[in-house]
C-alpha cells in the first residue's frame, strides 16, 4: 500500500475515534439523547471492512453506526446534527444515534434490533444481482448478533443464492454484559459460520492492514459472483456497551491490554516504519480532524428540530 | 406502609414467589450476571442459583419458545425479553405457539408462562426501541395482558401472574421504573381484570392504564383546578379488562376520555369505546374521547417524541371538549 493510503486510513480512524470523543462530551451536556453506542476501539474493523469498497457498493450495519456512515463518506456536520435530533441531520432528527442513513453515499443505516439487518443485507445483494450492477454488500454486526434465528436465516440464503455480500462480525468479545463463551455454544464465530459453506476467516481486528487484506479477498470474490464470505474480526469496545452502561462486567486488566494493542499508534508505527514520516505528518491529520469536528460541533449547535406537526410527515410516500 | 419503586416491586415479587414455588425459573438477556438491563431482577442469581436464574443468548424467539416448554414439563417459567420491542422477534411464539395450544390441543397444554417485558417511549430511543405492543397481545385470544401503572401493582400483578394457569403478558412501563409508592410488605397477589378507581369524581370518567394512568391523574387535578370532577380509572388489566366498572362509572358521568400510548387505528381507547356504546349509549352526553399516541412511528427528536405521547394537557384538553367546554 502506497503512503498516502495508509495516511488516509490513518484519518478515517482518527476521525472516526475523534467524533464519538465528541460524542460522549455532547451526550453528557444532554444535547444527544437516546441510546448512544460508541465504537472507539474498532475503527480498523470499519476502515478495513470498507477499504475497496467503491462508491456504488452497499454499506449497512448495526446501532454502533456514527463510524460506518463517516468512513463511508458521510458528511460529519449531518451526523451531529441527526444526533442533536436537528432537522438537518442525516435523518431529520428521526432517526437518531442508532439510526442513520445516507442513500448519497450508499450507507444504508444503522438498526437497532440485533441482527434484524442481516436479512436486509442479502436483499441488497439480490437486487444488485438482478439488475447485474456491479455492487457488493458490506454487513456489520456484533457476536450477540450470531444468536439471533434471522442472522442465520440470513447467512443460509446469501449462500445458497451466492449473492455479493461481505458478512462483518464484529467480536468485541461482549453482548452488553454477556461474553461470547457464555452465549455462543461455538466460541469461534468463524466456525459456526461455516455451516454454511463460505470462505471464512478469523482476523484481528486491532490490525488495520490484516483487516483490508481480508476484506479484500472477500470483496473480490463477491465481484466475482462467488457468493459472500465472513470475516470474524477479534475486538474490543473500549467503553462500556452504551452511554449508560458502566461496563463492570469486565476487568480493568482486560481493557487495558486491549487499549495497549489499540489500532491507531499501531498503524502509525508501520507508517513511520515503512516509510519517512514525520510526526507532523500526522500532527496535520489530527489538526485536520480537530478542524472537521469543530465544525460538525458548530453546526450542530446552531441547527434546531423540525416543527413538531412534521412528526407525521414520512410515514407514507405521499 | 413502606415506600418502594415500581422496580424494587416487581423485583420483591419475583423473590417472594420463587421463594415460595420452587418451580419458577428466571431466565433472559443479561438477566443473571448483569442483574437485567434495568436491574429488574437484582440478586435473584445470587439467591436462587444459576439453575433457575440464568442469562440467554439474544434469541427471543428460543426465549420464549424455551419457555413454552418448560411450562410444558411442569415449570412456571418468568421470562424476561429485555424489552418490549424485541418481543417483536418471538411473535411467532408467542402468537402462533403460546397463545393458542391451550385451545388448539384441546385444554390438555397447561402453559403457566409468565412474560415480562418492559417497553413504552419518551426517551429518546426512537422508532424500533419506543413500542407498546399491548394491542398486538390484546386482540390475540388466549394471552391475559397486564399493565401495572403503580408499585403496589407492579408487585401484587406480578404475583398474580406467577400463580396463574397463564400465559400472562406483563407489561413493565420503563418510565415509572423509579417511581415509588407505598406497597404493603405482605401482600396477596391482586386480582386480574379488575380495574381500580384511583380518584372518584362526578363529572367525566378518564379511563387509562400504565404510564397513561399518570398522565389522567394529571389532568384530573388540572381540572379540579376548573370546579371539573374527573373519575380516574386504571385499567391494570388489558385481557381481560373491566368493563363492568367502566360502564358503571361512565353511566354515572355520562363523558368518557380513553387514554393510550400506542397509536389509536384499532386500539384500546377504541374497544373501550366501542363498548360503552354497544351497552350505555343512551347515557352518553357527549361522544367518547380517544386521546392516542401520534399515528407514527416514534421519531427521535425530543420535541417530536413529546408531541407523539398522550400528556395530561391532551387528557385534560379531551375531557374539556367532552364537557362542552
Ligand atoms: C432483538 C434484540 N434483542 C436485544 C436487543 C438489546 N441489545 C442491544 S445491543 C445488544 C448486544 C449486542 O451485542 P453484539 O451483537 O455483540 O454487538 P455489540 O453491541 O457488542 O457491538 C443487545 C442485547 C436488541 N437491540 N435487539
Ligand atoms: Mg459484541
Amino acid at each position: 500500500m502506497k503512503k498516502s493510503e495508509l495516511l488516509h486510513a490513518y484519518y478515517l480512524m482518527r476521525l472516526a475515534r475523534g467524533f464519538e470523543a465528541r460524542v460522549a462530551e455532547q451526550y453528557l451536556k444532554g444535547r444527544i439523547g437516546g441510546f448512544c453506542h460508541l465504537y472507539s476501539g474498532e475503527e480498523a474493523v470499519a476502515v478495513g471492512a470498507m477499504w475497496h469498497l467503491r462508491k456504488e457498493d452497499y454499506v449497512i450495519g448495526s446501532y454502533r453506526d456514527h463510524a460506518y456512515y463517516l468512513i463511508r463518506g458521510g458528511d460529519p456536520r449531518r451526523a451531529m446534527a441527526e444526533l442533536f435530533g436537528h432537522e438537518d441531520g442525516c435523518c431529520k432528527g428521526k432517526g437518531g444515534s442508532m439510526h442513520l442513513f445516507d442513500r448519497g453515499i450508499n450507507f444504508l443505516g444503522g438498526y437497532a434490533i440485533v441482527a434484524g439487518m442481516c436479512p436486509i443485507a442479502a436483499g441488497l445483494a439480490k437486487a444488485a444481482a438482478y439488475r447485474k450492477e456491479d455492487r457488493v454488500v458490506v454487513c456489520f454486526f456484533g457476536d450477540g448478533a450470531t444468536n439471533q434465528g434471522v442472522y442465520h436465516e440470513a447467512l443460509n440464503m446469501a449462500s445458497l443464492y451466492k449473492l455479493p455480500v461481505v458478512w462483518v462480525c464484529e467480536n468485541n468479545y461482549y453482548a452488553i454484559g454477556t461474553s461470547v463463551p457464555r452465549s455462543s455454544a461455538r466460541e469461534s464465530l468463524a466456525a459456526k459460520a461455516t455451516a454454511y459453506d463460505m470462505p471464512v476467516s478469523t482476523v484481528d481486528g486491532m490490525d488495520f492492514l490484516k483487516m483490508q487484506s481480508a476484506a479484500g479477498r472477500a470483496v473480490a470474490a463477491a465481484r466475482a459472483g462467488k457468493g459472500p464470505s465472513f470475516i470474524e474480526a477479534k475486538c474490543y469496545r473500549y467503553r462500556g456497551h452504551s452511554m449508560s452502561d458502566p461496563g463492570t462486567y469486565r476487568s480493568k486488566e482486560e481493557v487495558e491490554y486491549w487499549k495497549s494493542r489499540d489500532p491507531l499508534p499501531h498503524l502509525k508505527r508501520i507508517i513511520q516504519d515503512d516509510f519517512e514520516a514525520g510526526e507532523e505528518e500526522f500532527a496535520a491529520i489530527d489538526a485536520r480532524v480537530a478542524r472537521e469536528l469543530d465544525e460538525a460541533v458548530r453546526f450542530a449547535e446552531a441547527g434546531r428540530e423540525l416543527p413538531p406537526e412534521k412528526r407525521l410527515e414520512d410515514v407514507y410516500a405521499e | 406502609m413502606p415506600k418502594i419503586t415500581y422496580r424494587e416491586a416487581v423485583n420483591q415479587a419475583l423473590f417472594e414467589e420463587m421463594h415460595r414455588d420452587s418451580s419458577i425459573i428466571v431466565f433472559g438477556e443479561d438477566v443473571a450476571e448483569y442483574e437485567g438491563s434495568f436491574k429488574v431482577t437484582r440478586g435473584l442469581l445470587k439467591e436462587f442459583g444459576p439453575e433457575r436464574v440464568f442469562d440467554t443468548p439474544i434469541s427471543e424467539a428460543a426465549i420464549v419458545g424455551t419457555a413454552i416448554g418448560a411450562a410444558l414439563g411442569g415449570l412456571r417459567p418468568a421470562a424476561e425479553l429485555m424489552t418490549v420491542n424485541f418481543a417483536y422477534v418471538a411473535m411467532d411464539q408467542i402468537l402462533n405457539h403460546l397463545a393458542v395450544m391451550r385451545y388448539m390441543f384441546g385444554g390438555q397444554a397447561a402453559l403457566p408462562v409468565t412474560l415480562r417485558m418492559p417497553g413504552g417511549g419518551g426517551h429518546q430511543l426512537g422508532a424500533q426501541h419506543s413500542h407498546s405492543l399491548e394491542v398486538h397481545f390484546v386482540h390475540t385470544p388466549g394471552l391475559k395482558v397486564l399493565c401495572p401503572a403503580t408499585p403496589a401493582d407492579a408487585k401484587g400483578l406480578l404475583k398474580a401472574a406467577l400463580r396463574d394457569a397463564g400465559p400472562v403478558i406483563f407489561l413493565e412501563h420503563e418510565g415509572l421504573y423509579n417511581l415509588a409508592g407505598e406497597v404493603p410488605a405482605e401482600m396477596e397477589p391482586a386480582r386480574i381484570g379488575e380495574a381500580q378507581v384511583l380518584r372518584p369524581g362526578r363529572d367525566v370518567t378518564v379511563v387509562g392504564y400504565g404510564a397513561m394512568t399518570h398522565a389522567a391523574l394529571a389532568a384530573a387535578a388540572l381540572l379540579e383546578a376548573e370546579n371539573v370532577g374527573a373519575e380516574v380509572i386504571d385499567l391494570r388489566s388489558l385481557r381481560p379488562w373491566d368493563k363492568a366498572a367502566v360502564l358503571e362509572s361512565v353511566a354515572r358521568t355520562h363523558r368518557a376520555v380513553v387514554v393510550e400510548e400506542p397509536p389509536p387505528v384499532c386500539g384500546i381507547a377504541a374497544e373501550v369505546a366501542v363498548n360503552i356504546y354497544e351497552n350505555i349509549f343512551d347515557e352518553l352526553d357527549a361522544p367518547v374521547e380517544r386521546v392516542s399516541g401520534a399515528d407514527a412511528p416514534m421519531p427521535y427528536a425530543k420535541n417530536l417524541e413529546q408531541a407523539c405521547i398522550p400528556r395530561a394537557e391532551d387528557v385534560a384538553a379531551a375531557a374539556r371538549r367532552a364537557l362542552g367546554r
